[in-house]
C-alpha cells in the first residue's frame, strides 16, 4: 500500500501553503493588470505587456537571481520592506510564495485578460446608462463575465506554482521544512544514493495533484459557464 | 423637451447638429452614416462633443461654457440599444431590476409591476436572456431601461434585429408606453414607416447636419427633403379619426382634413386617433372624376408643387383639404395629361395599399 511518511506530508503541506499564499496575493494585482491591459490605452502598455510576460521567457533562474538582487536581504526592495514592515523574503516561505508567483503571474494575467476582451464593452456602457458608477459595473458586470477566465487563470498559476524550481532554488535556497517544495525536495532526493524510491513517491504526489488542479479548473469553468447560461443562478 | 446645439469632429466625419423638439416621440432620421448614432452617443454621454450643450427638461447634460459634463450614469438616459444587450449572467429579472436598484426609492415613478404588465414580462421573470426570442429580449431591455427611472427614453434603431412580426409587436408595446407614461422619448431610425408611425416631431439628419426640425407629417411631405427621406420611401402622413366599421367586407373608414379613406380593417374603436401613411408611389392621378375603377379612395386635389428634377419619375405635392400628399407618377403621365401647378384634379389610393404597418394609433 501506498503511505506517505511524515516528512512526505510536511513537504506537500509547504509546497500547498507556497503556491495558495502565491496565487491569493497575486490574484487581485492580476485582474487589475488584465483589465488596464484588456481596457485602457495609455503610452508604454506593450512595454508593461512584455514585462509581465518576461518571467515566461526568461530561464527561472535568471528571474530567481533578480529576485535575490531586488528582494534579498540587502536589496532595494528587500531591506526596505524589512525595515518597514518587517516582511522578510530571504531564505523564506513566503521568498518561495513571491517566486511562484511572478512565474505564474503571466499565465494569470493572460488567461484573465483573454475573458475580459471578450466581454462585449457595450454591456458595462449599458450597465452605466443604468446608474451603475465605474467601479460598482466592475464588479457586477465585469468580474462575473469573467470569471470562468479568472478560474482559469488561477489554477494554471497554482499549477506553475507548485511546479516552481529554478527561481526558488536560486532565491531563497532548498531549506527543508522553509523552502524545500515538491520539486525542490524531487531533485534532492535523485540526488542523493538510495532516494529514488522517496523521489517516485513525491513524484507520484505531484503528477496527482497536477491532474487535480486541472480537472477542479475544467469543473470550475464548465459550471460558471453553465451557470451564465442557466436559468438561475 | 430637449434641446442640442453641439459639435463634434469624428474623424474625417463633422458633426454640427442644433435642434429643439418637444413632443412624446421625437424622431431622429437619417441614413446609416448621417449622425444618428453620434447624436445619441453625445446625449448618452458615451461621447463627449467638442462644443456646444445638451438639455433635457432645461436641465443641461452637457454645457461645454459652463463647463458641465455629467457622467453616463448621472445622466439618468434610458438607453435602447439595438440588440437589447441583456446582462447574460442574470436572469430577466435581475436584469430588470439592476438599474432600480441603485435609484433611491424617492427617485422612483415608474413601478416595477407596472412595467411588467406594461411590456408583458411577468412570464419572462425567471429565464435566462438566452432563452428568449429576439422580441422578449428587446421588450425586457425597454423595461430595464424604464425601471431605472430615466429623464428620457433613447431608443436606437430598436427594431433593427428584428423580422417583420416581432417588428409590429415591439410598435404596439412602444405606443402602448407613450399613450401609459409620461417619459419623453427619442426614437432614432433610417426606416420611414417605423418614423411616420411613432415620432409626433421630427428631427431629419444628413452627413452630420441637421436638415429639418417639425411636424411629422409637414417634414416627411416635403419634396425638397426627398434626397434624404428616400425615392423609394417618399410620402406623406395623414392623421386622422376612426368614423366606421364596415364588418360585412372587413373595412374601416378614417376621416381626415381632406376627407375620407377607406382602409383595411383596423382593431380601433370608433373615434380613435390614427395616423396613416400614404406612400407617394401608391397615389395615382386622374384629371377627370374617375368612374367604373376599383380604386376605393377617390379625393379631390390640386397641385401645389412639381418637383423639379430629371429622370422618368416626377413627383408632385398635392393639397387635399388642408393635408399634403405626395403622388409620384412618369414624367409621360405628366406630359400627356399636362398636369400644372394649381391644377385641380383627383388623387386615387388603393384601400389595399394600406398594410398593418402603414396605419397606426395616434
Amino acid at each position: 500500500m501506498y503511505t506517505l511518511s511524515s516528512e512526505d506530508l510536511g513537504i506537500l503541506a509547504l509546497s500547498l501553503r507556497v503556491a495558495v499564499v502565491s496565487v491569493i496575493c497575486s490574484l487581485p494585482l492580476a485582474i487589475l493588470v488584465a483589465h488596464g491591459l484588456a481596457r485602457l490605452s495609455f503610452p508604454g502598455k506593450t512595454l508593461v505587456d512584455a514585462v509581465i510576460h518576461l518571467p515566461l521567457v526568461l530561464p527561472p533562474v535568471v528571474v530567481g537571481f533578480a529576485l535575490l538582487v531586488l528582494f534579498g536581504k540587502h536589496g532595494p526592495i528587500g531591506s526596505a520592506l524589512d525595515h518597514w514592515f518587517g516582511i522578510v523574503f530571504a531564505f523564506r516561505w513566503t521568498g518561495a510564495a513571491l517566486a511562484s508567483a511572478i512565474m505564474g503571474f503571466p499565465l494569470m494575467v493572460r488567461a484573465i485578460r483573454l475573458s475580459i476582451e471578450a466581454i462585449d464593452q457595450r454591456l458595462e456602457i449599458a450597465a452605466r446608462t443604468l446608474g451603475g458608477s465605474r467601479l460598482w459595473v466592475f464588479a457586477s458586470i465585469t468580474l462575473p463575465l469573467a470569471l470562468p477566465g479568472i478560474i482559469t487563470g488561477t489554477l494554471l498559476s497554482f499549477a506553475r506554482g507548485l511546479g516552481e524550481f529554478g527561481a526558488t532554488i536560486t532565491f531563497v535556497s532548498n531549506i527543508p521544512g522553509e523552502t524545500e517544495t515538491l520539486p525542490l525536495a524531487i531533485y534532492t532526493f535523485t540526488q542523493v544514493p538510495g532516494g529514488e524510491s522517496q523521489a517516485l513517491r513525491l513524484s507520484v504526489i505531484a503528477v496527482a495533484l497536477s491532474i487535480a488542479a486541472l480537472a477542479t479548473s475544467e469543473w470550475l469553468t464548465h459550471r460558471s459557464k453553465r451557470l451564465q447560461d442557466d436559468d438561475r443562478h | 423637451m430637449i434641446a442640442i446645439d453641439i459639435e463634434q469632429q469624428l474623424g474625417a466625419f463633422h458633426l454640427r447638429i442644433k435642434f429643439a423638439a418637444e413632443a412624446p416621440i421625437v424622431g431622429l432620421f437619417g441614413r446609416s452614416g448621417a449622425g444618428k448614432t453620434s447624436v445619441i452617443n453625445a446625449i448618452a454621454g458615451i461621447t463627449r462633443p467638442s462644443r456646444g450643450f445638451i438639455r433635457i427638461n432645461d436641465l443641461s447634460l452637457f454645457d461645454s461654457a459652463k463647463g458641465i459634463d455629467l457622467s453616463l450614469e448621472e445622466r439618468r438616459i434610458g438607453f435602447v440599444f439595438q440588440d437589447a444587450l441583456l446582462f447574460p449572467h442574470m436572469d430577466v429579472g435581475a436584469n430588470l431590476l439592476y438599474g432600480q436598484r441603485l435609484r433611491s426609492p424617492e427617485d422612483r415613478f415608474i413601478e416595477q409591476t407596472r412595467v411588467v404588465e406594461l411590456l408583458g414580462l411577468g412570464a419572462l421573470l425567471r429565464r435566462s436572456p438566452r432563452a428568449l426570442s429576439g422580441g422578449e429580449r428587446q421588450r425586457v431591455a425597454i423595461g430595464r431601461a424604464l425601471l431605472a427611472q430615466p429623464r428620457i427614453l433613447l431608443m436606437d434603431e430598436p427594431l433593427a434585429a428584428l423580422d417583420v412580426p416581432r417588428k409590429t409587436e415591439i410598435l404596439d408595446y412602444i405606443e402602448r408606453l407613450r399613450d401609459e407614461l409620461t417619459i419623453p422619448i427619442v426614437y432614432v431610425s433610417h426606416s420611414v414607416s417605423e418614423i411616420t408611425r411613432l415620432a409626433d416631431t421630427v428631427v431629419v439628419l444628413s452627413e452630420g447636419n441637421c436638415l429639418a426640425v417639425g411636424d411629422v407629417d409637414e417634414v416627411m411631405g416635403r419634396l425638397d427633403l426627398k434626397p434624404v427621406t428616400g425615392r423609394y420611401e417618399a410620402g406623406s402622413v395623414i392623421d386622422s379619426r376612426i368614423t366606421g366599421h364596415d364588418a360585412h367586407d372587413q373595412l374601416t373608414t378614417l376621416a381626415f382634413d381632406g376627407g375620407l379613406l377607406v382602409v383595411p380593417h383596423l382593431d380601433a374603436s370608433i373615434g380613435e386617433r390614427v395616423r396613416a401613411r400614404i406612400r407617394a408611389r401608391d397615389v395615382s392621378l386622374s384629371v377627370q372624376k374617375p368612374s367604373g375603377i376599383s380604386i376605393l379612395n377617390v379625393l379631390p386635389a390640386h397641385v401645389t408643387a412639381i418637383a423639379e428634377e430629371t429622370g422618368p419619375i416626377v413627383d408632385l405635392q398635392l393639397a387635399v383639404g388642408n393635408v399634403t400628399l405626395v403622388a409620384r407618377i412618369t414624367r409621360r403621365s405628366l406630359r400627356q395629361l399636362d398636369i400644372r401647378t394649381g391644377q385641380e384634379l383627383y388623387a386615387m389610393v388603393k384601400a389595399v395599399s394600406f398594410d398593418q404597418r402603414s396605419v397606426g394609433y395616434a
